[in-house]
């Protein structure tokens, strides 16, 4: 830790304190927007106006935190350039076209669909309406398909050549396709839907603790839980699947992950410990015999590898991976039990009353955004001292910039960061505080709204 | 065959003028913020580019992942090398972005997100212009790195071209409202746009002499037969916009001031591609020493050419779901 304030460090903590705050918001935007697809989808389908008002009250929140989400990003876009040079120069014949690619297909598609989402329902039909509803939602995955393949390359390369130190594109298939991309593509928007889901149902809890005869608040809480129920455990296996992906090709973050240091058979799972990466121990563990083989392998006395295997400066940072992956697996295993429990609420007729179901619920809200950080912890450091998989090392792709910029640059965004989004996440709270009500204004305002009535398509405004 | 890198030179820059031709008016309106009082004729100034202001954006962010991808050089030295300004642009974007949403969420604290709206949108247009001067003095490579120092941006140029910016964005802004608004609002703009008007004239002047001064070889482009001859419709084009907004600003035009604004635009970033062509990290990396490989352009040019359409086409028609007048009342709160 001697060069604590070296200008590398520096360089990923601001990388790392941005894309955190960064993903926060899409975690939450891509899963509210297609939730919003469907209200909008049940509304038109079914013509029932407690759907139009839970769109309403959730397009507010979405307008919040996708305009915050769109902030955050384009800082992401620029600090490849500016921290990371060598790496940008290096990489960009590769990365670059998925990013670009990004833009060109999700976000001018979200941008472009948006304004007419969030203000025009006065000005166009239902049908458009729905339909700009629709491409913001599609446009949030497609966001996801790209970066999510941009990242999955930096983690398990392939389809390049290396010439004259840049990386080069061999097979844009090979490229885009890339082995852990399938499953990290899964596992983040089944992340997305989870987060979106628990945060749901936390407001409608709150509101069912106050009113539980509030219709809207059912309805919420109801679609969320069955969210819940199927797609908690959807995400065990897809994470599951995922490690098996990453052990193929990530030996030494899987080490990292499970705790393990020796290579052996009939490996134990590692429950609770403290790796110690000087020491290469784990202190205090707590352990079952021959389960980690069994996870990892299939068999009881499969082989799995541990963190000796490597040179000290090749391995990962142990004690944040194993912690990060343990938050993360015990979150999902929360939501699972949540998930399961709705069922039972539901079948006993207790969903909407039982105080102490709904204030757990309204406890697991945040779980979501816990879970995806912890994720994405545990991928990015795991991944290190690379930057691209086993080919380049972080300290050779950072800016040749001193420290001092660096610093100054990341306390910039600590300060603004905080103070911005600290505001606008006290708005958003705010927002949800407030129960649905039966006039719920749409963000376009208190302005009434035309297009109410399904038929009616308002005359346009006239052009002058 | 085609010369790729040349075909993306020109659609980068494509893509940079069309970002700064859409933020330019929507970042206008928050420079304008201070030089209008009441909060009615805010909220119709917000209000009219409320919808539209997330896809303007997006060009910038084009233009920063198009570079990325396609000259990747010019991208990672241009940006390690203006670090400063960059990060204060980025900041800024983050206040005048969020100030869309907040300003209607707080009334108590309306006061402070328009001084965010107004000072976000002042800072980050400053920086693009620090940018863009400190492109134009040059950035110093050496083995694919920048070779410069830190505050090798900051120059009496550089101030100027960011001072030029804030200037030319707000008579962006002003032509933007005089098209959207009506009534008192309208006229106070108007009276507004003289003063802008001849401000950027001047700054284009400006820097029209400064720019030679600084680099030889553009002067011999533009002072030397028959160079000058070829280039002359430049500077002429611009004198007869020039006169041609003055009049249509005096006459009470709606859409016409806007217009011959955006040509002024269009014609100085066009004297500025003549005079750096081909270099596209001045004074000598050219398009061709900073590109990406073929496999890789060929790859993005494909789904620019399909996708860049259909973009323009949905983005005109957001443009006209909202057309006509912004009235006090519509759109948010
Ligand atoms: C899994 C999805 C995901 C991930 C991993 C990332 N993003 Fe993101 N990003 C989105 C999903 C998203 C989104 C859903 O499309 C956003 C989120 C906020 C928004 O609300 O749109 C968005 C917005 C957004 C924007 C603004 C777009 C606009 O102008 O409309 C930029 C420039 C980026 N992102 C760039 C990045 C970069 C460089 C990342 C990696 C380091 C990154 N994002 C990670
Ligand atoms: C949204 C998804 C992403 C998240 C949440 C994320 C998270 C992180 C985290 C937490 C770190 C710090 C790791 C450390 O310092 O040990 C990091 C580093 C980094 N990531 Fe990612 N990342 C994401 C996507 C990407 C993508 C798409 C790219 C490139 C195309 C990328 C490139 C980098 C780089 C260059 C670093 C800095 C070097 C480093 O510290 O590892 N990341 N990321
Ligand atoms: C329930 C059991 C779960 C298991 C077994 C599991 C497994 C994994 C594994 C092995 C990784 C690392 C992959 C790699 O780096 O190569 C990972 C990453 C991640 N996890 Fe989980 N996960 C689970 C639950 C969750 C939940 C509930 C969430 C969020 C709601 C979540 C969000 C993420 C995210 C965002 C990442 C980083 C992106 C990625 O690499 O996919 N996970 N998960």
């Amino acid at each position: 830790m001697s060069d604590f304030f070296d200008a590398t460090v520096l360089a990923r903590a601001q990388f790392a304190f941005t894309v955190a705050f960064h993903i926060v918001f899409p975690s939450f935007t891509i899963g509210l927007a297609s939730y919003l697809v469907v209200l909008e989808g049940l509304w038109l389908a079914k013509k029932q106006d407690v759907y139009l008002r839970l769109y309403k009250y959730w397009s507010k929140i979405f307008a919040l935190s996708f305009g915050m989400g769109v902030v955050s990003g384009i800082v992401m876009s620029y600090q490849f350039g500016t921290n990371w040079g060598p790496f940008s120069d290096m990489t960009g014949p590769v990365l670059g076209p998925l990013l670009g690619y990004e833009v060109l297909t999700a976000f001018f598609l979200e941008a472009g669909f948006l304004g007419v989402m969030l203000f025009g329902m006065n000005r166009v039909g239902p049908k458009l309406h729905f339909f700009s509803t629709l491409m913001v939602g599609v446009g949030t995955l497609f966001s996801a398909f790209w970066i999510l393949s941009a990242n999955s390359w930096m983690q398990t390369p392939q389809g390049f050549a290396i010439e004259n130190g840049q990386f080069v594109p061999v097979d844009w298939w090979l490229i885009v396709f890339n082995p852990s991309f399938p499953y990290r593509l899964v596992h983040m928007v089944l992340a997305a839907y989870l987060t979106t889901a628990f945060v749901v149902a936390a407001v409608g809890a709150y509101h069912l603790l106050k009113d539980k005869q509030n219709k809207a608040a059912q309805i919420m809480f109801s679609m969320a839980m069955w969210m819940a129920l199927l797609v908690a455990p959807l995400q065990l296996v897809a994470g599951d699947l995922h490690g098996l992906n990453t052990l193929e090709h990530q030996p030494a973050k899987v080490a990292a992950m499970e705790g393990h240091w020796e290579t052996r058979r009939g490996a134990p799972l590692v429950l609770f410990g403290l790796p110690d990466m000087a020491a290469e121990v784990t202190h205090f563990e707590v352990a079952i015999p021959k389960l980690g083989s069994l996870i990892l392998t299939h068999e009881w006395d499969g082989e799995v590898q541990g963190l000796k295997d490597w040179p000290p400066e090749d391995r990962p940072n142990a004690a944040i991976v194993f912690w990060s992956f343990r938050i993360m697996v015990g979150l999902g295993l929360l939501m699972i039990l949540v998930g399961g429990l709705s069922l039972f609420m539901r079948w006993r007729g207790r969903l909407y009353d039982q105080p102490w179901f709904l204030r757990l619920a309204l406890v697991m809200g945040p779980s979501g955004f816990v879970a995806v950080l912890a994720g994405w912890f545990t991928t990015e450091v795991g991944r290190q001292p690379y930057l691209v998989y086993g080919l380049l090392r972080t300290s050779d792709g950072v800016s040749p910039i001193d420290a001092l910029a660096v610093g100054t640059s990341l306390a910039a965004f600590a300060v603004v960061y905080f103070v911005v989004f600290g505001a606008g996440i006290y708005y958003l709270l705010r927002l949800m505080r407030q129960p649905p009500r039966a006039d719920e204004p749409g963000p376009q305002g208190d302005a009434p709204l035309r297009a109410a009535g399904i038929a009616s398509v308002p005359p346009p405004r006239p052009a002058e | 065959m085609f010369d790729l890198a040349l075909i993306w030179g020109l659609l980068i820059a494509l893509a940079v003028l069309i970002y700064v031709i859409l933020d330019g008016f929507d970042l206008g309106i928050g420079i304008l913020f201070p030089l209008i009082k009441g909060e009615q004729n805010r909220d119709v100034m917000m209000n009219s580019v409320a919808p539209v202001w997330d896809g303007n954006e997006t060009w910038l962010v084009l233009g920063g992942g198009g570079l990325f991808a396609v000259f990747p050089l010019a991208y990672s030295v241009i940006l390690t090398s203006l670090y400063a300004p960059l990060i204060a642009m980025l900041l800024a974007l983050i206040f005048r972005g969020v100030a869309f949403e907040f300003r209607f969420k707080d009334a108590r604290h309306k006061p402070l997100w328009d001084l965010a709206f107004a000072g976000g949108s002042i800072l980050a247009t400053f920086c693009q212009g620090v940018v863009l001067g400190a492109f134009i003095q040059g950035i110093e490579v050496q083995d694919r790195a920048y070779a410069g120092g830190w505050f090798d941006w900051l120059t009496p140029f550089s101030l100027f071209t960011g001072f030029a910016l804030v200037v030319g964005y707000a008579l962006l802004g002003a032509g933007w409202l005089v098209m959207k608004t009506e009534g008192p609002l309208q006229a106070r703009v108007y009276d507004l746009m003289t003063g802008l008007a001849a401000g950027l004239v001047f700054c284009i002047g400006i820097v029209s002499l400064w720019t030679p001064l600084l680099n030889a070889e553009i002067a011999g482009r533009w002072f030397s037969w028959p160079g000058l001859l070829y280039l002359s419709p430049v500077p002429i084009l611009v004198l007869v916009s020039a006169l041609g907004l003055y009049r249509a600003i005096r006459q009470r035009r709606e859409v016409l001031p806007f217009v011959l604004s955006l040509g002024l635009f269009v014609l100085s970033y066009a004297g500025l591609g003549l005079s750096l062509y081909p270099n596209i990290v001045p004074p000598d990396v050219t398009l061709w020493q900073a590109a990406a490989p073929d496999k890789t352009l060929g790859f993005m040019l494909v789904g620019a050419a399909i996708l860049l359409p259909l973009i323009l086409g949905y983005t005109s028609y957001a443009y006209w779901v909202f057309r006509g007048k912004v009235r006090p009342g519509d759109g948010y709160h």
